[in-house]
């Protein structure tokens, strides 16, 4: 297929493969190997995009990562679309379906160029003086207008149908980029055995070497030298390879983040594979290998399509094939945009390069590129630039020895390659809080003084000539691998040659001039001028406000002109400006892959009990509790909640019900100290609780407020078997390790977790003891024997249990603990037997309303965080004689023991059908004004069947004193009266537990 | 994310550990005798250092033992880890600012 | 100073913006002040702004060790809300959001408030629980915030997913309309223009190397990198370097400084209308007006000056984001960055007198101060100006540690800030 850019040889694609992609629905034909960028220049596309705030026509720029401009969106089939893609560095394949972002009705004819026209408004932070009268047309009508405005591309509105993946790793040596001196590296350190990581984020390593068609390196083609390294490393089994990666974060302790592109480069997907992978390297060292970024030359209109950085005109016309046009014109201030002069000349193209150095300035370059056949002009300045949609031509004029602009002249062109030098990319560099110096002689920031174990080489850190890249590289991987081995490489020279300029020099009105720093943010020279004048004068100020750096491209192409031209306007030298902080990520990266598999159960595991499928096949609903499915009810046909729960109370009170409790937090303590350690645990005392017995315990946190509560089982002298919340299980195990680790390593206890061990299934109501009675073996369950908060252990269905007798519901009842193996038998053989007596199931909601009725207090419902023992009525518990625990000295604070504490008391409206919501305000007088004075809140609220109204408890100011009282409550229209009473229901004389 | 030397396990990812915060803060052998200000103290005032801190972390998902680090809140470098009752043996006090321009690779790698 | 409006900017275009002056002087430090304020951030450049509007005291200098606005005022994720559940923070952050309601105009420089909604969402019954309970303590307080049923959240925030099918379902929301964004930056030049303009000195690049104290202990001045500069008051605004600031004078702080961290995505079209909050995934978000995806992360477990975190902690963000919302895996991280936020054990801040005299200090915000950054310089300079506390920060004492009455909202609610 023609592709009329295409030169007839050369180049790395593989011309045997054409491939076909569209273009805002054009077919666009090239090769595999191709990215989109180089495919769009072959067939002669330059006019990709629009510009973010003024519409400008914008083209390619780069070849690589730094891309600012050619941002597409990219369509990989249903689901699989998304926006902001460089076109430089998307792999071209069949199939990709590419569109043009930020312009309406089309890219051609784009009505937002009106922007352009109203650009000596827009300049920068203009919306800081403006939009704010009348005041209510902020929300209303500018900001929706600017959003709308804002943004480039869309983004996806469908769930994501590719996959994730992480992976961890370990090595000796990372190297980050694979161009000669991260090759080097790979090499030396590669030879002493150690285990190397080798990430570029290319599709194929190499670097500039892909590029570098004339350079020889010991003798022989750079290409070749580039065939016998990678298969050197990839031969070895210690090397790992990694192409399409991206180092993108370096963080704390060696610790360096990739992602890997998997299957976007490929038609069809194999398999199962993920889209990206999330590589997270632990690295005993790290070789930092980027290279370097060109920089644009600021000149008036350098924004146009077809205007290209020298050396990415290169690589198109040597990596890939493509000429991006027929006529060049290289504009430049150092000497490496000769080499790519030559090559275009080599291949065929008609080629003028201007330097703005002088002439006794220039090198070797000079002669060279003349002996070339090759016009250049020497001490010329570009004043700007022809064309609108693609650039005609380069207006440029000689500088005199007084920085005067002479004669203009235009220089027809189809394509410019521009250069104002090289910044080394010190990105990872400064992530990782290396810190950085100014070399004046290059004109750069280089990684001066390490922070973590790393080290940088070859363009990254200002090497540009191709053997001391090489040498530098060898040296650095050697170092790091802790080989003294060198090896000094002989290669082709390099043309380094190089003179700063911040703006070229013009002879227009400055106040007219619109020379790009910031190409996708549309900031202009004239902005960081204006924002300098107006006192934003630290770096990171003029990028706030300008906004330049902060694009896509995060300031790759830009952050060195801006810097230029800011220590200009303040007459400062360069690093007295100061450089802007580095952050993650060097290029954007996908949530996916930082996500990486942690979707749903692997977000949060989820975790359910031995129960857990029986009651699903009983029609449990669920609720989430912490991490854990709990049964909430068990509706039968046509039931709703309310229905449901209202049958499963009576039940429990009536007959028997059956509830999973096997989510209770459970820690066996044991040890020679093992009750003196609950003492200092524990509100309660423990020292004279019989074996076999039970008590109720409460947990204070050292500032005094509840942790947690549970029922307590003294197992023997020198056991006792705890239990927690079901949330609070690994706090408290975690709160009791702490003290017994740290604060009385004297002690001797050991704490076991056996939450998921024991299984516990509660059995509650009146005929609790008659249902088990015939399963239990070895345990006499009569009262006597057998009392209410007791613990027994013995048999039961033929499996060991602790049977506990307890009770949160009020009733004679029973808590089997088993191990969690033979839970679903016994409570199969428990229901079963239940049959005869009427069993319910029930579930967490009518565990709830069966409490409140008692006015059994959950902890983290009717406490908070700020609730005492004395709050919820439990102060009584703590012995007189107990000298300290755990909070006890908190409890003695001013404000703790201060009157008007809020306290626990029960609710009752005077409505009886009406419940209250939970977390209702409550007041003492409706006609207060707001704000008014609020005395409490609703804890729990529910419909009691067994009680025929609703009940409540709360947390209320001085509550104790406010029995028979009346209050106000809110409710969603207004408020409610009820009655402060004792918060307990039913069974007020508490005697059917003991039954 | 840090790496940290557990003293019974060797170095393994933070993200096995937790941080307990200020290390060597004793508690009181008797605070009901401590008055007001001072429990406040025990409770709520922490050093904050902006140079090396002495501080406590477990390794929960690992040997489960608590254990004590000198760290640099400057770098997040460790100078050194060491069992809980014990006191730092590299002799570097909490508190002291190491000064990062004085960081070489060396010092790094330690 | 040049009033800004569409007249002035129309009519600097003209001529190519050069009429345009300096937004604050660059001033050398005087030898003394009636008030320095140490830390220029959005709270300390408010407080000297209110010192010089509401209480006619304009010799002040802002000290500022870097860039103003360069802490946490520029990295936060600038959420303004004000339906906290104490009374005590309740009327803080809602004398603030008065205040932020008319801030464009009074300080003549568009800060862009944008009052979109900040929708809350419940994932658990404890979270509607949780969430009513502030509902209705908002209504009796006069603050906006309303409970939502899941479809009312979904007609609100329609890229919400409301089928069920997440790992933590959405139950319902609270929403408060009034509150929503601000431009963060620009509240930090808006104040410091409106206080240089006023006589306030912003003396940037001066960084506080001690507080020098007279025989009787009070403090006479500070130490800096610029000199001595003497103070009748000293108002310590510094965040995350509070406790550094505060041990010069010999006071030790209830504060622990952690590393939070925040990212945004690259920037695209309008995709999502409001804030967002999930407590119970700890998830963050919302649109910049440029574009960007704004998300916050959690605090790092260690203290840390380096104002960098974990990538761990970075990703879990992500990991909740992307399960409430799957559409956005293919959206991408644009840039990350870390803060350090002061917390104190109740997550309150403590705003006022400090055992040395003439020294005063506002600090603790945590990870929650910037919606506050009007209310806290307004009653911060109130109490600089008189030596006592405004109503408002009366009950945000240091001396709460001691007594026992702290304002533990986290605790309350388990809802961050």
């Amino acid at each position: 297929m023609a592709q009329p850019f295409r030169l007839s040889r050369g180049g790395r694609v593989d011309r045997t493969r054409p491939i076909v992609f569209a273009f805002n629905g054009k077919p666009v034909h090239g090769y595999a190997g191709d990215t989109v960028a180089s495919a769009l220049l072959a067939n002669g596309i330059h006019l990709v995009g629009r510009s973010f705030k003024y519409h400008r026509p914008r083209g390619i720029l780069s070849h690589g990562p730094d891309e600012p401009s050619a941002l597409l969106s990219v369509d990989r089939g249903p689901g699989r679309i998304d926006p902001n893609n460089r076109a430089s560095v998307v792999e071209a394949r069949s199939g990709l379906r590419t569109t043009s972002q930020n312009h309406w009705p089309s890219l051609e004819f784009d009505v937002g160029a009106v922007n352009d026209l109203l650009s000596p408004v827009f300049v920068a932070g203009f919306y800081y003086k403006t939009f704010m009268w009348p005041r209510k047309f902020w929300d209303r009508v500018y900001e929706p207008f600017i959003r709308a405005a804002a943004g480039l591309g869309k983004a996806p509105t469908q769930a994501d149908p590719d996959r994730y993946a992480n992976r961890h790793a370990h090595c000796d040596v990372l190297v980050v980029g694979a161009g000669p001196a991260g090759l080097a590296a790979a090499l030396a350190a590669a030879r002493t055995g150690k285990r190397v990581i080798l990430a570029d984020e290319g599709a194929e390593p190499g670097g500039s070497l892909l590029h570098d068609t004339t350079s020889q390196i010991d003798g022989r083609p750079a290409a070749d030298w580039l065939t016998e390294t990678l298969a050197e490393l990839d031969g070895r089994e210690n090397v790992i390879l990694l192409p399409r990666t991206t180092a993108f974060g370096y963080y704390n302790h060696n610790h360096v983040a990739m992602t890997e592109r998997v299957t976007d480069h490929l038609t069809s997907a194999a398999g199962q594979a993920p889209r990206e992978r999330l590589w997270q390297v632990r690295a005993g060292e790290v070789v930092l290998a980027g290279g370097a970024h060109e920089r644009p030359l600021v000149f008036a209109d350098n924004d146009r399509p077809g205007i290209l950085l020298a050396e990415s005109l290169r690589v198109f016309l040597n990596r890939y094939g493509v000429a991006p046009g027929r006529k060049l014109v290289f504009a430049t201030s150092g000497a490496s945009a000769y080499r790519a002069a030559l090559d275009a000349r080599a291949a065929g193209l008609d080629v003028t390069l201007v330097d703005l150095r002088l002439e006794s300035d220039c090198g070797p370059e000079l002669a060279q590129l003349r002996g070339a056949g090759v016009e250049v002009l020497t001490g010329h300045t570009v004043v700007g630039s022809k064309g609108r949609k693609r650039v005609t031509g380069l207006i440029v004029a000689p500088v005199g020895s007084d920085g005067r602009c002479g004669g203009r002249r235009i220089l027809p062109c189809d394509c410019v390659g521009m250069s104002g030098g090289w910044t080394p990319a010190v990105h990872l560099f400064s992530q990782s809080r290396g810190k950085l110096r100014y070399d004046d002689a290059i004109d750069a920031f280089v990684p001066s003084i390490s922070a973590q174990a790393e080290r940088s080489a070859g363009a990254a850190r200002g090497i540009y000539d191709l053997a001391a890249c090489l040498t530098d590289g060898f040296a650095a991987g050697a170092a790091a691998a802790g080989s003294d081995e060198r090896q000094a490489f002989k290669a082709t020279e390099t043309l380094t040659g190089f003179q700063p300029v911040r703006i070229m020099p013009t002879d227009a009105n400055p106040t007219k001039v619109r020379a790009f720093v910031d190409y996708q943010n549309d900031v202009t020279a004239k902005d960081i001028k204006l924002a300098v004048r107006e006192g934003f004068q630290s770096i990171e100020h003029v990028k706030r406000y300008t906004t330049t750096g902060m694009a896509t491209d995060q300031g790759k192409t830009s952050n060195m002109n801006a810097l230029g031209i800011v220590a200009g306007q303040l007459d400062k030298a360069l690093p007295a400006v100061g450089t802007t902080t580095f952050r993650p990520p060097y290029t954007p990266v996908t949530f996916g892959a930082l996500v990486g598999p942690a979707r749903h159960a692997l977000f949060d595991p989820i975790r359910t009990t031995p129960i857990h499928e029986w009651a699903e096949a009983h029609g449990a609903l669920f609720e989430n509790v912490a991490l854990w499915r709990r049964a909430w009810y068990f509706p039968k046909a046509g039931e709703d909640l309310h229905a449901a729960v209202a049958r499963e109370c009576k039940a429990v009170r009536e007959n028997v019900g059956i509830f999973d409790a096997s989510t209770l937090g459970k820690i066996e303590i044991v040890g020679r100290d093992a009750a003196e350690f609950m003492n200092r645990l524990y509100i309660n005392p423990w020292t004279k609780l019989a074996p076999g017995r039970c008590r109720y315990g409460l947990m204070l946190k050292e500032d005094g407020y509840i942790l947690d509560d549970g029922v307590v089982a003294r197992v023997s002298d020198e056991c006792f078997h705890v239990t927690t919340t079901t949330g609070g299980a690994a706090r408290v195990l975690g709160h009791m390790e702490d003290y017994l680790q740290t604060e009385w390593p004297e002690l001797e206890v050991f704490l076991t977790s056996t939450t998921e061990q024991w299984a516990v299934i509660a059995l509650q109501g009146p005929k609790a003891r008659d249902v088990i009675a015939p399963l239990v073996d070895g345990i006499d369950l009569s009262p006597e024997a057998f009392p209410h908060m007791a613990m027994r252990t013995g048999m039961i269905c033929g499996v060991p249990t602790r049977l506990f007798r307890v009770s949160f519901t009020g009733e004679l009842g029973f808590e089997i603990n088993v191990p969690s193996d033979h839970a679903r038998a016994v409570w199969e053989a428990v229901f079963e037997a239940g049959q005869a007596h009427g069993i319910t199931p029930y579930g967490t909601e009518t565990m709830h309303v069966l409490r409140a009725e008692k006015g059994y207090i959950i902890v983290g419902q009717e406490t908070d965080g700020t609730v005492t023992p004395d709050d919820v009525g439990m102060a009584g518990m703590i012995p007189k004689a107990k000298k300290d625990f755990v909070g006890k000295r908190s409890l003695a604070r001013p404000d703790v023991v201060a009157s008007g504490r809020k306290q626990l008391v029960g609710l009752m409206t005077d409505d009886p059908k009406l419940v209250l919501d939970e977390g209702a305000q409550i007041v003492a007088d409706t006609n207060q004004p707001i704000p008014m004075r609020m005395l409490g809140h609703v804890t729990s609220s529910y419909w009691s069947a067994n009680c025929g109204r609703s009940i409540a408890l709360a947390l209320v100011e001085g509550g104790r004193e406010r029995m028979n009282g009346h209050l106000h409550v809110t409710t969603p229209d207004g408020f409610t009266r009820v009655t402060v009473c004792e918060p307990v229901f039913f069974d007020v004389q508490g005697e059917r537990i003991n039954a | 994310m840090l790496l940290i030397a557990c003293p019974n396990c060797g170095k393994r990812p933070e993200t096995e550990f937790r941080c307990g915060g200020q290390a060597h803060i004793a508690r009181p052998a008797d605070p009901m005798t401590v008055d007001d200000g001072g429990w406040s103290e025990h409770l709520f005032v922490r050093a904050n250092p902006k140079g090396v801190h002495a501080e406590r972390w477990c390794h929960i998902h690992g040997c489960g033992r608590w254990f004590n680090a000198l760290r640099d809140t400057i770098s997040d470098r460790f100078i050194e880890t060491y069992p809980i009752g014990e006191q730092p043996k590299s002799g570097v006090k909490p508190g002291t600012i190491l000064g990062t321009s004085s960081a070489t690779q060396s010092e790094a790698r330690a | 100073m040049r009033r800004f409006s569409l007249t002035s900017l129309l009519s600097e275009s003209m001529r190519g913006h050069t009429g345009w002056g300096r937004q604050w002087r660059a001033p050398e430090p005087k030898p003394r002040y009636d008030v320095v304020i140490v830390g220029g951030g959005g709270h300390g450049l408010a407080t000297a702004y209110y010192l010089a509007t509401v209480h006619g005291i304009t010799n002040v200098a802002v000290l500022e060790k870097g860039w103003i606005g360069g802490g946490n005022t520029g990295r936060n994720t600038t959420i303004i809300r004000s339906n906290y559940l104490y009374d005590e923070s309740a009327a803080m952050y809602e004398h603030a959001l008065k205040l932020w309601e008319g801030l464009s105009q009074e300080l003549n420089y568009n800060i862009m408030f944008s009052q979109r909604g900040v929708l809350m969402l419940a994932h658990n019954i404890h979270d509607v629980q949780s969430f009513k309970r502030h509902v209705y303590a908002n209504r009796l307080n006069g603050i906006d915030n309303e409970w939502l049923s899941k479809e009312e959240c979904k007609a609100f925030c329609p890229p919400l997913d409301i089928s069920g099918s997440l790992r933590y379902p959405v139950l319902g929301g609270a929403l408060q309309r009034r509150a929503g964004t601000a431009r963060h930056d620009a509240v930090a030049w808006g104040y410091a223009r409106g206080a240089d303009n006023r006589g306030v000195d912003i003396i940037q690049n001066c960084e506080v190397t001690g507080i020098r104290r007279d025989a009787s202990g009070a403090a006479v001045g500070v130490e800096t990198t610029r000199g001595f500069i003497g103070a009748g008051r000293i108002g310590v605004v510094a965040a995350g370097h509070t406790s550094t600031l505060m041990s010069m004078a010999g006071v030790s702080m209830p504060l622990e400084s952690y590393p939070l961290q925040a990212l945004v995505s690259e920037p695209v079209k309008p995709c999502f209308p409001c804030v967002v909050m999930s407590n119970a995934v700890h998830a963050y978000l919302s649109q910049s007006d440029k574009g960007e995806l704004v998300i916050g992360a959690g605090t790092d477990q260690y203290t840390s000056y380096s104002q960098q975190g974990g990538l761990h902690i970075t990703t879990h963000t992500l990991d909740a984001i992307c399960e409430l919302f799957p559409q956005f895996t293919r959206m991408r991280m644009l840039r990350s960055w870390g803060g350090i936020v002061d917390v104190t054990p109740d997550r309150s801040p403590i705003i006022g007198k400090t055992p040395v005299p003439n020294l005063f200090v506002n600090c603790g915000w945590g990870t929650g101060g910037f919606k506050a950054t009007p209310g806290s310089g307004h009653v911060f300079a109130h109490t600089l100006a008189t030596g006592t506390p405004h109503a408002i920060n009366a009950p945000f004492t240091l001396d709460r540690f001691r007594t026992g009455r702290l304002i533990d909202e986290a605790a309350a609610a388990a809802v961050a800030h």
